[in-house]
């Protein structure tokens, strides 16, 4: 049980950090958003689910009501998360920041 | 099935709410819809189920949901709908989960491929979605943004949705199999 919730807090590790390494090297604002507003938030769910299952483990009343309150933690979050994260495109759109679009190559591509 | 509303409707149902005058019918909708959600999470929330706590948790639900049920769901859908959702939305959950891990995998795949900036091409995908209703909008607006590789930058009323897509792969999946997904969960297929 222990083994397994390490791992998913591991992986939620890995998201974390993909996600902060990936707002440093994406060439732009809008491309910044995609790992900010979503790794972010697989990240927190995979944590937060370890939370909750390690949560469980003398099974009672209590625990219980525990991990479902951080799951309920997870569910604000997966409702937050992606409607911060329009918030932030469109007022992008709205002050009329470009988006970084790839540079041609030659004719035609 | 029946019409979608026009844009004129909303407004007009919007005003109603506003001003008070919707109708009773739709208000005890509403009230069947907001007071088991709030009253759930008074029971989670509270952890205490004796007959005290339980009794103020009823009341003061009943009165936020009497008071302000239809500010929430404007346009509830009718208890028939409102339960199909119960069962189905569970369903669509675990999907989308996968989805969103797979699109991460991709995303995490991106951010340390140290040729990132010749694999990424992001643009923006214009569509038109056939869905309808307010929630069924929302929902696929936000599935669509914690897919990673697309976010959405607007959606209008009549389903005008335009995504901004880090590169090819993400876009071309729009706005296919998500789209189908959500219309059966809302009932709208």
């Amino acid at each position: 049980m222990n083994l397994v919730v390490i791992i998913i807090l591991g992986l939620g590790l890995v998201f974390f950090a993909g996600g902060a390494v990936g707002i440093l090297r994406f060439p732009d604002f809008y491309s910044r958003l995609h790992p900010a507003g979503k790794m972010d938030t697989l990240g927190s769910f995979l944590m937060l689910g370890a939370l909750a299952l390690y949560h469980l483990h003398p099974f009672t009343l209590d625990n219980v009501l525990v991990a479902i309150k951080i799951m309920l933690i997870v569910v604000f979050y997966f409702l937050a998360s992606p409607t911060a994260t329009h918030a932030i495109v469109d007022a992008g759109i709205r002050a009329g920041q470009s988006a970084w679009q790839k540079p041609k190559q030659g004719a035609g591509s | 099935m029946q019409k979608p509303p026009t844009p004129q409707e909303r407004y007009q149902a919007e005003a109603q709410v506003i001003s008070g005058q919707i109708r009773p019918v739709k208000r005890f909708y509403a009230f069947l819809f907001v007071f088991p959600t709030l009253m759930a999470l008074w029971v989670v929330l509270s952890g205490r189920f004796d007959a005290f706590h339980l009794i103020l948790g009823v009341i003061s639900c009943a009165l936020v949901s009497f008071l302000s049920g239809d500010l929430l769901f404007p346009h509830a859908p009718h208890p028939r709908q409102t339960f199909r959702l119960w069962w189905r939305f569970p369903l669509y959950v675990p999907w989308l989960l996968y989805q969103i891990f797979l699109a991460n995998l991709h995303l995490l795949y991106l951010t340390f491929h140290p040729r990132m900036l010749q694999l990424i091409d992001p643009h923006m995908v214009r569509f038109r979605s056939t869905l309808k209703s307010e929630m069924a909008l929302l929902t696929f607006a936000n599935s669509i943004t914690l897919t990673p590789g697309t976010i959405t930058v607007r959606v209008s009323p009549d389903g005008d949705f335009v995504v901004h897509a880090i590169d090819r792969f993400s876009g071309e999946a729009l706005p296919g199999e998500m789209e189908k997904r959500v219309a059966r969960t809302f009932g709208e297929d």
